[in-house]
């Protein structure tokens, strides 16, 4: 199986006011086809930006971003056009990421006039209605507005609208964040159905690790801009190595009674992306912190095959199994 | 056991351009000094319309609490005017709203918000006194008192939820209503908050109505539950009711629609279809609809709450067959 | 295989029938529903066609003098009377509106142009060009309006399309800052980082997303502009910036008559009430147009 995205050394940093705010700070990784890579932090961590980053709805500051083996870190207006076939994104808020004045079928084809995917008006009409029974819109609401519909139906639109071009890559932004439980089943579901029907490959971005673990194949955890550990998702949850990927899953309100939650409580709150200090930037919440943590930032290591760790004292912390 | 909340038959409607939103119907619970009952149900479910019944700030003029009563150590608080209440409101029972960026009022201080609540509620109490007990109420939510002077905007979502408690427990109030207190907040800061509010339940012995739609945060926090659907109680008990016992078909599909973070499902099975509209709610069953356990009477009777087991009720007609049949 | 086709056709025939409703005509159905709007609305049409059919409405042409017949009060022959001149009100009313309204409206249709362009400009690309628009509309907000229309009209000399200009000029800044918040508030929507991923030009979306969330403010200033240019063009006329007589003007005609207030009220207080109404209509009319675009309030 081949990669379908490759990304290395990727930095997006962001001028401000107060200085550069680091969003994404030396960030590598791959997708093969047909997977999906969950991509987990809290608030702040730069999965968002990472995101928009490869889709180049933000340019990159530094390194090196390839799909399907072309080299896309720096493309031009048409290639960029053209790129955008394959590579799409839905959004976390179905409300704001649709066009308000807009109703669903506009929605839906609009992909399809912009590439002009069909001569033929009813053809496209037939891609439409095909799409809306794809994601489980009824075709009646061909004509209705976003704001007459809830939340689950708003994101079958932006679903719908993200097939339209058949791309091969979709960035999920916390696609089912903003949903009623239940209605976050449905989806999650629609969307594995879609990925085994068509091939798509995901990266699915969220704070939540209990549908990270399972929609993912390979998780990404990231902190503050940058990646503390990398596995499967099976292995991680199995074995966490980084201090933070163990208090984060500590943390997890799990909904049975019968779990002891050892919740491992991080002291303090994240630190400002802006002007980060030297060292590993998860130091000042770790309580396992050395000399050398505050000095030098980690680099990732491979502590078993295929498990990825950016931390000095790894082999301390877990006293190595 | 000494009941510190007793509610009956509390029914709540809002006049809206559709016709009557009837958002909450015949809701019935009692909360024991000292515990925790958790209120859960998706949007639109009717929790924190319940809640602010409670503390009648039900919204008017379009929204009316039609009858019921809602007894608080005693007395009916529907029955008390508003200069009552408003001494109730802060100082008995205390109120925690979801989004603590919006809560906080941001021209004023953090030191100064805790100080009002402390004011409003003794009169006797100085200037410095009153400046003293906020800053105590700092340092027992786990912020530094030196930040009394600061600001909102100057705090994180996770701090500027603990002033939100420090408020809201400043006055050591016996009934604590916590809507969504950690929806906002990131998982480890979640955490954080929720150890908080439960040490200090237990030093403050401060009773709690816990509003969530997180199963997870209702099995680390809370005695007791109640599943809410279309403004009703579908089922109640302790936590081995619902969490090992779990009776009604709705409760059952919640559980189901949530991944396990132990197993590996390949699926979810979620609940088809969307929760009815308050301003047209079926006959029947309101869940019926949405059933895979459905009978054909279900469409036509309401069920009513039911006892299945001592203490554990279940608003089922299906379920209630099934324990009579048992019998 | 014919079943599934059946199938398609049928859902293919679903959406192109449903009847998308463009949100001028939903906007439509709402204002039929606010009385007072529809009103305002009415009592405009009806100015409108007097303006247009002055000639064959006025009985009389808007100089016909006859001294003999000054200052008759309103009765049979001269609805709102004669003024010192004899020349009939009434129809210098019906051929007033044509100048007042036609300054109303040209002038704020100057002017909402003007400003929409600077103000899109400002508001898609910001920085410098934003900058150096906003400091040029702060310059001409700083001077009254009224000051400066004296000032274009006294460079310029007196005169119809004169007038027009300085009144438009004044009005430019309001329109390009509301266009500009307009642009701004939409463009950092997600809906427009979604054109975007889905591959639309700058063009498109500014055209297709942008545009339309914007025109609703345009539209609702541009009825409330209208009644300010015509209060601008009669207090021009009123110190005698504007038409030049017999030419027959609101302003002017109320500028004129203010002498006889006294003894012959309707010389001055017929105009007057015709700029009155107007404007109130224009209100009206522009409120309930605001109210029935708001999406909020569908």
């Amino acid at each position: 199986m081949s990669e379908i995205l490759k990304v290395e050394h990727l930095k997006k940093y962001f001028k401000t006011p107060a200085g550069l705010l680091h969003a994404v700070d030396d960030v590598s990784f791959s997708i093969k086809k047909g997977k999906t890579l969950g991509v987990v932090g809290e608030s702040g961590c730069g999965k968002s930006t990472l995101g928009r980053t490869i889709l180049h709805l933000l340019d990159s500051t530094d390194g090196k971003i390839w799909f399907e083996g072309q080299d896309i870190t720096h493309v031009s207006k048409p290639q960029l056009k053209e790129l955008r076939r394959n590579m799409q994104i839905i959004f976390q808020d179905p409300f704001s990421s649709l066009n308000p004045r807009m109703c669903v079928s506009e929605i839906i084809q609009e992909p399809l006039e912009i590439y002009k995917v069909y001569n033929d008006k009813q053809q496209m009409l037939r891609r439409v209605a095909q799409l809306m029974r794809t994601v489980g819109l009824a075709p009646n609401l061909a004509g209705a507005y976003p704001h007459e519909l809830d939340g689950g139906r708003r994101q079958r639109i932006g679903v719908a609208r993200a097939l339209a071009t058949n791309p091969k890559f979709i960035v999920c932004d916390e696609p089912v964040s903003a949903l009623d439980v239940s209605i976050q089943a449905q989806i999650l579901n629609l969307m594995q159905d879609l990925q085994m029907e068509l091939g798509l490959t995901y990266m699915f971005i969220t704070h939540n690790l209990s549908v990270v673990k399972h929609i993912s194949d390979d998780i990404l955890v990231m902190y503050l801009g940058k990646v503390v550990e990398y596995s499967s998702g099976d292995e991680l949850f199995r074995h966490q190595y980084h201090p933070y990927t163990k208090a984060l899953l500590a943390a997890i309100a799990v909904p049975d009674i019968d779990r002891k939650n050892e919740r491992i409580l991080l002291k303090g709150e994240i630190s400002s992306p802006v002007n980060p200090k030297p060292g590993c930037r998860f130091a000042p919440r770790c309580e396992f912190c050395t000399d050398i943590c505050r000095k030098k930032s980690p680099a990732m290591e491979e502590i078993i095959p295929g498990h990825f760790v950016a931390c000095h004292n790894v082999a301390k912390i877990n006293s190595m199994e | 056991m000494e009941k510190i909340l007793d509610i009956e038959n509390l029914n709540v409607e809002f006049k809206s351009d559709r016709g009557i939103v009837k958002a909450v119907n015949n809701v019935s619970f009692q909360l024991n000094k000292g515990e925790t009952i958790g209120l859960v149900g998706e949007t639109g479910a009717g929790k924190t319309t319940t809640a602010l019944s409670i503390m009648n700030l039900v919204p008017g003029p379009h929204g009316k609490i039609k009858s019921g009563e809602i007894k608080f150590e005693g007395e009916d608080l529907l029955k008390k005017n508003e200069k009552e209440m408003r001494k109730i409101r802060g100082g008995k029972i205390s109120m925690i709203f979801q989004d603590p960026m919006t809560s906080l009022n941001p021209v004023v201080t953090v030191g100064d918000q805790i100080a009002e609540v402390i004011k409003l509620h003794s009169e006797k109490k100085s200037r410095s006194e009153i400046k003293t007990k906020a800053k105590q109420m700092l340092e027992l939510v786990g912020i530094p008192s030196s930040r009394y002077d600061d600001y909102p905007h100057q705090f994180s979502g996770g701090m500027k939820q603990r002033v939100v408690i420090a408020i809201a427990l400043a006055c050591n109030p016996e009934l604590l209503i916590a809507d969504e207190p950690t929806t906002a907040l990131d998982v480890t800061i979640q955490a954080q908050v929720l150890e908080l509010m439960a040490k200090l339940k237990k030093e403050l012995k401060t009773s709690m109505i816990l509003i969530t739609h997180d199963l997870g945060v209702v099995a680390g926090e809370c005695d007791h539950v109640a599943i809410m659907y279309a403004g009703e109680i579908v089922e109640y008990g302790n936590l081995k009711d619902i969490y090992k016992e779990t009776k009604h078909p709705y409760t059952i599909g919640l559980f189901r629609s949530i991944p396990n973070i132990d197993k590996k499902d390949d699926r979810l099975v979620p609940i088809p279809g969307l929760m009815p509209d308050p301003a047209n709610l079926p006959e029947g069953c309101y869940f019926a609809p949405r059933c895979s356990m459905k009978m054909p009477e279900c469409e036509k009777n309401h069920p009513q709450p039911v006892e299945i087991t001592p203490g554990h009720y279940c608003r089922c007609l299906k379920v209630q067959k099934e324990a009579e049949k048992n019998e | 295989m014919d079943e599934k086709n059946m199938q398609i056709n049928q859902e293919i025939e679903d959406i192109s029938m449903y009847k998308k409703q463009s949100q001028f005509i939903q906007a439509w159905h709402r204002i039929r529903k606010n009385k007072v709007a529809i009103l305002g609305m009415l009592i405009l049409i009806v100015l409108i066609l007097g303006a247009v059919f002055a000639d064959q409405l006025a009985p009389y042409g808007y100089d016909d003098q006859d001294v003999m017949r000054r200052f008759t009060f309103p009765c049979r022959e001269f609805p709102f009377g004669t003024d010192n001149l004899g020349r009939c009100i009434y129809s210098r009313i019906l051929y007033g509106a044509r100048v007042s309204l036609l300054i109303g409206f040209v002038a704020t249709g100057m002017g909402a142009v003007g400003g929409t362009i600077l103000g899109a400009l400002a508001g898609y690309y910001g920085n410098k060009a934003d900058n150096a628009i906003m400091r040029f509309c702060d310059i001409i907000q700083a001077i009254p309006s009224l000051l400066l229309a004296i000032a274009v009209a006294a460079a310029l000399g007196s005169g119809l399309f004169n007038m027009m200009l300085a009144i438009s000029i004044a009005a430019i800044p309001r329109y390009a800052r509301t266009v500009r918040a307009s642009i701004l508030t939409v463009k950092d929507q997600e809906f427009i980082e979604a054109a975007h991923a889905i591959g639309a030009s700058d063009a498109r979306i500014i055209m297709k997303h942008i545009f339309p969330n914007c025109l609703a403010p345009i539209i609702v200033q541009v009825t409330l502009g209208v009644a300010g240019s015509i209060i601008n063009a009669a207090s021009l006329s009123f110190i005698g910036l504007g038409v030049q007589a017999p030419m027959a003007e609101w302003g002017s005609m109320l500028s004129a008559g203010r002498q006889y207030i006294r003894d012959y009220w309707f010389v001055v207080m017929i105009p007057g009430l015709a700029i009155m109404t107007t404007i109130l209509s224009l209100n009206l009319f522009g409120d309930g147009l605001r109210d029935a675009l708001d999406p909020k309030l569908k």
